[in-house]
């Protein structure tokens, strides 16, 4: 995490609920350690003390005890009705839903989260949010089950196709806290998370109104490619991907359901992006969402700049024809590869 | 007692004297056999394999986590692994192990019978054991599977393309190896009892296999169904667990975990015996609270069907459900709490000796202290909530399934050994190897508690860095544990080759099955005995001629 907190190989804590959370974690490590001493001191003090000294000895009988039997029974009740109420307690707080929220809206599909907040800005793999503002989440998933988990605010929810599920927080610090998906859910479930970040007040608004960042961008189109928009989670990874391959199609033939060919330009990938369904290369099924509204044309820009540099292009300007010469060699490994 | 009197004969040659093992030498006499001993033998072996190809893929899972990528594994075989390692120590060997091998074997000697009431059926449950493990075995070695042995919908229904409704199948098939297993156990507890042997004096190894058994036939249908249910809707498109076709993905978690806890129970209270045996025998003592400990693994067995919800605190059902839920599993703590002081109990004033099964049922307390006391964590729902799904979840039944069953199996198969085959095993090496097992368990599983409540989910071939240094450690600790595995197979297969004869009852304990022949005869018994001796009783009543034992030792100390 970003800054150590005081308890070394101890997660920061950074929700209204999350010191409860931890109280209680604490309470039930000194109940634990409690008993774990007392029957591990007498287990070792008998294990020593009573050896055998004699091959076949024959201790003295000794049947039980009642009055021992009902008080190892209560005891161990009674502090475990502590346990079960202070968990009830902190489980109310996390899983009721305050009525003054914010509320921002997630859902989960194979293998990325998509948020969509109240006023219009969506975000893909990235949670931006106010400190000190109770935020509500209402959830749901396009495909199976998935499971929001911010570890930093000490809760988590699944994601359940077919209903909503929801899941609040208050955050007190700000900084960027890690986002998992929890339930297992498939191939890349373990690339299904991304951050969330708390900002001050001023700086969420600056944030809400839209950002601007001096990389280059093929930079630019990396981080949107891998992280903010997840791409990666379906375009990259090896030969088991479910997106098609963009290593080296640019300026290619590439070969589409239905048996057409389209030559891979930057007008090619823009429309992949913007509109997936009309032009799916042949091999792939037509999952992908489409991006239109999610991202501006500077962000299409930066990512064809992404994706031309896969393939070994400069960038910036298009040269359709160098490619096109030896074209003729590579389209058909290609189109092999893409049918996999 | 014409049985006790040939207990210190010395040498018995067993020329005249033919036991199971050599009643019959061709595969035929063991393929048909009826013998309740030679079925057990069968399982040893079948469930051996299955332990050995679980541990297989559990080496490929630690190795892959040792770096933060996922470079040893791609994400695809990674998830392949996990699941196939989840399904075959589940229901392959945690399930069957104890009950199949050693309740097999030990519940009809310790009751004194002459077998399980229903032998046929033994063997038949043993042959759908096999159905089920090779359909299972054939599934892997199409592909396998990929949804976790949990086969949460709608993903292994809809989504999944491996294949699911074979390792369904598999499983399916194999329950009823368990729910033949429980009703044979159950009946013969019931009618075979020798005479004198009431039910106060069966060794609570028979007591821990009989509430098992309850659960088997009670719980395992209900497994069946949720699988059968699968098949319908994977094959028919109607909608049960499938949202988008009308059904309800929870329903699926409900009807698993009403048998999949239980199933826990199914696992550990076999175990529980076990080290019910070992606490008593050999520090040669009457266990302490004996009904305590009998009637708790009757109410472990009944509680354990009313917590399943705990499994599900985060997965959508109600607030007050999960409260309820919470309630239960607390109360289901006690009796396991119970058992832990009054074996502790038992030790004092003991004659307490040092031999292999009793470092594994050490062991076993130790690891179940620590699997029993994070159970609370984890029931403790508010606390649940951030720790579901992660490490600390890994951890907690790791510590209840290896630290808990496979130490008590250990344990167990160490104890019964001599009985089982007439041969005494190597006391150096498994002392050695019991506590390589606790040490390499230890390292293993407790690093992933901090990992757990540092948030790491659990299913991940690949994590951020931050969680390098606690996976290196418990990625070392499993190579430690691997080698205190690996030991045992080496040093029993060799006792058989070059082991010392273990004569009828070489630590002299009082039990029945310790009044018969190593190894025992095919009926067991050369006469029904008759029991007039309280369960555990190491003194004069039990018949047992200690001074003549003493006698025999001084001149041939045992190792």
């Amino acid at each position: 995490m970003q800054d150590t907190s005081w308890v070394p190989l101890f997660p920061e804590g950074a929700s209204s609920f999350a010191w409860e959370v931890d109280a209680l974690y604490f309470y039930l490590i000194a109940v634990s350690a409690f008993f774990a001493i007392i029957v591990v001191a007498a287990v070792f003090y008998f294990f020593i003390k009573y050896r055998e000294r004699e091959k076949f000895a024959t201790p003295p009988e000794i049947h039980g005890s009642i009055p021992l039997e009902l008080f190892w029974s209560f005891v161990p009740f009674v502090i475990s009705m502590t346990i079960f109420l202070g968990g009830a307690i902190v489980y109310y707080n996390q899983y009721t839903i305050p009525e003054d929220t914010m509320e921002i809206f997630v859902v989960g599909k194979q293998w990325m989260w998509k948020v969509q907040h109240g006023t219009g800005q969506r975000e893909i793999n990235e949670l931006h949010v106010p400190v000190g503002r109770k935020v509500k989440l209402t959830m749901t998933t396009e495909d199976v089950l998935h499971d929001f988990y911010i570890p930093a605010f000490r809760t988590k929810a699944d994601v359940v196709p077919g209903r909503y599920t929801s899941l609040w927080f208050e955050a007190t610090k700000p900084g960027k806290y890690r986002l998992f998906c929890a339930e297992y859910c498939g191939l890349n479930h373990a690339g299904m998370g991304g951050w969330v970040y708390v900002m001050e007040q001023r700086d969420f608004d600056n944030w809400l109104s839209g950002n601007l960042s001096n990389q280059t961008p093929v930079q630019q189109g990396q981080d949107l490619f891998t992280n903010k928009l997840g791409c990666a989670s379906c375009h990259a990874g090896g030969q088991n991907q479910r997106g098609a391959i963009l290593e080296g199609i640019f300026g290619k033939e590439v070969k589409l359901v239905g048996g057409q060919t389209v030559i891979a330009d930057e007008e090619y990938i823009r429309n992949s992006i913007l509109n997936p369904a009309g032009q799916v290369v042949e091999g792939y099924q037509p999952i992908m969402p489409t991006f239109k509204g999610q991202v501006t044309e500077e962000q299409l820009v930066a990512l064809v700049a992404y994706i031309k540099s896969l393939s070994g292009q400069s960038g910036t300007t298009a040269a359709p024809m160098t490619p096109a010469a030896d074209g003729t060699t590579a389209a058909p490994a290609n189109a092999a590869g893409a049918g996999k | 007692m014409e049985n006790v009197d040939s207990i210190n004969t010395g040498e018995d040659k067993g020329e005249e004297q033919v036991n199971y093992l050599t009643n019959g030498f061709s595969i035929k006499s063991w393929l048909l056999t009826k013998d309740h001993k030679r079925i057990a033998i069968m399982y040893l072996i079948s469930v051996s394999v299955f332990f050995v190809l679980g541990g297989i893929y559990a080496g490929l899972i630690r190795l892959e986590l040792l770096t933060p990528a996922s470079d040893l594994l791609e994400s695809g075989s990674y998830n392949k692994v996990f699941t196939q390692h989840g399904v075959i120590m589940v229901f392959f060997y945690l399930i069957p192990a104890i009950p199949a091998v050693l309740g097999n074997f030990l519940l009809p000697i310790m009751i004194g019978a002459k077998d399980l009431a229903f032998p046929r059926i033994n063997l038949l449950s043993l042959y759908i054991y096999w159905v089920g493990g090779g359909l299972t075995l054939f599934a892997l070695m199409q592909g396998g599977v990929d949804t976790g042995w949990t086969f949460y919908t709608p993903y292994s229904t809809t989504f999944s393309n491996s294949f699911v409704m074979l390792v369904g199948l598999g499983v399916f098939i194999n329950g009823f190896s368990s729910i033949l297993t429980g009703l044979n156990f159950i009946v013969t507890t019931h009618t075979m009892r020798a005479p004198g042997m009431t039910w106060f004096r069966l060794p609570l190894f028979v007591w821990a296999h009989y509430a098992t058994s309850l659960v088997m036939i009670l719980g395992t249908p209900v497994v069946a169904i949720t699988i059968l249910l699968l098949a319908v809707e994977r094959l028919t498109q109607t909608g049960i667990f499938d949202p988008a076709l009308g059904g309800d993905p929870i329903l699926f978690q409900h009807l698993f975990w009403f048998y999949s806890h239980p199933a826990v129970y199914i696992m550990i209270l076999p175990s529980m015996g076990v080290i019910s045996e070992l606490i008593s025998n050999f520090s040669r003592k009457k266990i302490f609270g004996y009904e305590f400990i009998a009637f708790s693994s009757i109410a472990i067995a009944v509680f354990g069907f009313l917590v399943w919800g705990h499994h599900m605190f985060v997965s959508g059902q109600s607030i007050y459900a999960g409260l309820v839920f919470s309630f239960l599993t607390m109360v289901v703590a006690v009796p396991s709490a119970i058992k832990v002081f009054n074996w502790t109990a038992t030790m004092y004033k003991g004659s307490i000796s040092y031999d292999t099964p009793m470092l594994y049922a050490i062991g076993f307390l130790g690891l179940f202290l620590i699997g029993g006391l994070t159970g609370l964590f984890l029931g403790s729902v508010g606390l649940t909530v951030h720790v579901t799904d992660t490490y600390f979840v890994v951890a907690h039944f790791h510590y209840v399934m290896v630290g808990g069953t496979v130490l008590g199996y250990l344990g167990g198969i160490h104890y019964w050994w001599p009985k089982m085959t007439g041969k005494m095993y190597s006391e150096f090496w498994g002392r050695i190897s019991a506590m390589l097992v606790f040490i390499g368990f230890n390292l293993t599983f407790f690093p992933q508690f901090i990992l757990g409540y540092q948030g790491m989910p659990r299913r991940y071939a690949a994590y951020p860095e931050e969680f390098q240094v606690l996976n290196i450690f418990s990625t070392a600790g499993a190579s430690v544990l691997g080698i205190g595995m690996i030991l045992p197979v080496i040093y029993l297969v060799g006792s058989l080759i070059n082991g010392k004869s273990a004569g009828p009852n070489p630590w002299l304990l009082p039990g029945l099955e310790w009044r018969t022949a190593s190894p025992p005869p095919t009926f067991n018994f050369e006469k029904t005995p008759v029991v007039t001796w309280e369960a555990y009783s190491f003194g004069e009543d039990s018949g047992l001629d200690i001074d003549e034992a003493r006698r025999e030792s001084r001149v041939s100390p045992t190792a």
